[in-house]
């Protein structure tokens, strides 16, 4: 056995909406360096899986470990799981780098006041400390010149990789992005994807749900399609993109590229 | 129109204008500080919390500020526990009966403004907040409130002058405030054209000052939104 720690661990993650089941007991393990592309149809559940992992959307059944913690859960009024102690999901939403796909900077703060906010809040970094990573980052993402200007004034492109910066400012044991470039304009998508592929060059550990499949296939090292709440199938991109084993892969494959 | 009338008395209705500033000043910096708590109360997603701030809310939204005005400075006087209690140091003053009554329903007023901007805020920003572990109180200082700070600025500052113009209510209570001034010397003087004419120009510039406050504000707290970068670093993107 190689000598290579868990990162992440979900184990048979159900969701229900209602009667509406969006995840039927889901189970996905990453390596700390993996970079794991979900796909699948819309509705299939991508999204909803990210977000159970932090608990932004509550599973009805399934364990979630990162690092080697396990996140304590309980059952809550609605039959859902909660979070046992609201201290341990804070401690661990610190070490989950999140991306969402309409960026949600806050538009009250500048770029700089974005990414340094969690850093020194949470993690109670001085300014100083939290200014120089923020602005090492912001210089990596190429947005130096724009430390002082708000949300509001950046592109899409612009914005999503401010979030990214503000994700990584926290340096986080796993980066989650849900659908990072859905929301750009196709001219701005570019930027994004390429600020992703160094950070998995860096070896850092992602999942990433993407319909962006040509950017999935070179960067991943696993790759998840998901239908109806399950794991169709799961493996390299070259065993999922050129010698899918599902019919269902085959045509969602064949009407994607 | 006589204008030495009015030139013989605006060092008077001045003075009146002074304790209008001061009872809508008081009462407005108390009455926010009331609002905020009331606000976050209202915005839990729990029945539970929400019924007691809805109640309060509803009373003062729901009856005349006059009838508060009577029934905190006549009617706590009839109950004979309250002029024996150390209330009555407060109660038995017009200014603070007046200030009680001013400070509850702005209090009201502003806790529903304040609840439907930290209910406008898109719900991503809240999420961003949330996935970074930031606690309740965390997010709640430094996002919900800033952020519906912003959102409730334009709202309140009508608030405000609303404030301004209901505080003529006072002089019911014997409170010599601009309106009360402009009355009392218009009994002894018979001109009420010029009184009230007077008057009223000193609230329209009351007025003009607070719409003038709060549009400074907002320039500077949600300059976000107005914020424009150099022209030559627009849409320029060095790698």
């Amino acid at each position: 056995m190689p000598d290579t720690s868990i990162a992440l661990e979900l184990t048979d993650i159900h969701k229900s909406y209602g009667s509406l089941e969006v995840l039927k007991g889901v189970s996905l393990k990453a390596n700390d360096g993996d970079v794991i592309s979900i796909l699948g149809s819309s509705g299939s559940g991508k999204s909803t899986l990210l977000r159970c992992i932090n608990l932004l959307e509550q599973p009805a059944k399934g364990r979630v470990v990162i690092g080697g913690e396990e996140l304590q859960l309980k059952p809550g009024k609605s039959g859902e799981l909660e979070a046992a102690s609201r201290k341990q999901l804070e401690s661990m939403r610190s070490r989950i780098g999140f991306v969402f796909q309409s960026f949600n900077l806050w538009p009250h703060k500048t770029i700089l006041g974005n990414i340094i906010e969690a850093p020194m809040h949470v993690l109670k970094q001085s300014r100083e400390q939290a200014v120089e990573r923020a602005e090492g980052l912001l210089k990596k993402v190429g947005l130096y010149e724009k430390r002082d200007a708000y949300p509001g004034n950046l592109s899409g492109g612009q914005q999503q990789r401010v979030a990214i910066a503000r994700a990584l400012a926290m340096d986080p044991q796993v980066l989650l992005f849900d659908e990072p470039t859905s929301a750009l304009d196709p001219e701005l998508v570019n930027e994004v994807l390429s600020v992703m592929r160094e950070l998995a060059d860096e070896g850092r550990t992602m999942l990433i749900v993407t319909h962006e499949m040509r950017f999935a296939r070179d960067v991943s090292s696993q790759v998840v399609f998901l239908h109806q709440g399950q794991i169709e199938e799961i493996g390299t991109p070259e065993e999922v993109f050129d010698n899918p084993k599902s019919q269902r892969v085959r045509d969602f494959m064949s009407s994607h590229s | 129109m006589n204008w030495d009338i009015i030139i013989k008395y605006y060092p008077q209705l001045l003075e009146g204008a002074l304790l209008t500033l001061k009872l809508v000043a008081v009462s407005g910096i108390i009455g926010v500080m009331l609002a905020v708590p009331m606000a976050l109360l209202r915005a839990s997603p729990s029945p539970w919390v929400r019924v007691l701030p809805f109640c309060f809310i509803y009373f003062f939204r729901g009856t005349p500020l006059l009838i508060q005005i009577f029934l905190i400075y006549y009617g706590a006087s009839q109950f004979e526990a309250v002029r024996d209690s150390v209330l009555w140091v407060v109660l038995k003053e017009p200014y603070w009966c007046a200030i009680i009554a001013f400070t509850l329903n702005t209090a009201a007023y502003s806790a529903e403004l304040f609840r439907g901007a930290i209910q406008a805020i898109p719900k991503g920003e809240l999420e961003a907040a949330d996935a970074f572990g930031m606690d309740w109180l965390l997010k709640t200082r430094r996002i919900v409130l800033p952020r519906a700070f912003g959102i409730a600025l334009p709202a309140y500052g009508n608030e405000v002058v609303l404030m301004l113009k209901s505080s003529a209510l006072a002089s019911t209570i014997t409170l010599m405030d601009l309106t009360g001034m402009a009355r009392t010397i218009q009994a002894r003087t018979y001109t009420p054209v010029e009184l009230f004419t007077a008057a009223g120009f000193i609230y329209l510039l009351m007025a003009g000052v607070v719409i003038g406050l709060f549009r400074f504000m907002e320039n500077r707290f949600n300059r976000y939104q107005y914020y424009k970068p150099n022209v030559d670093q627009m849409g320029v993107d060095k790698p």
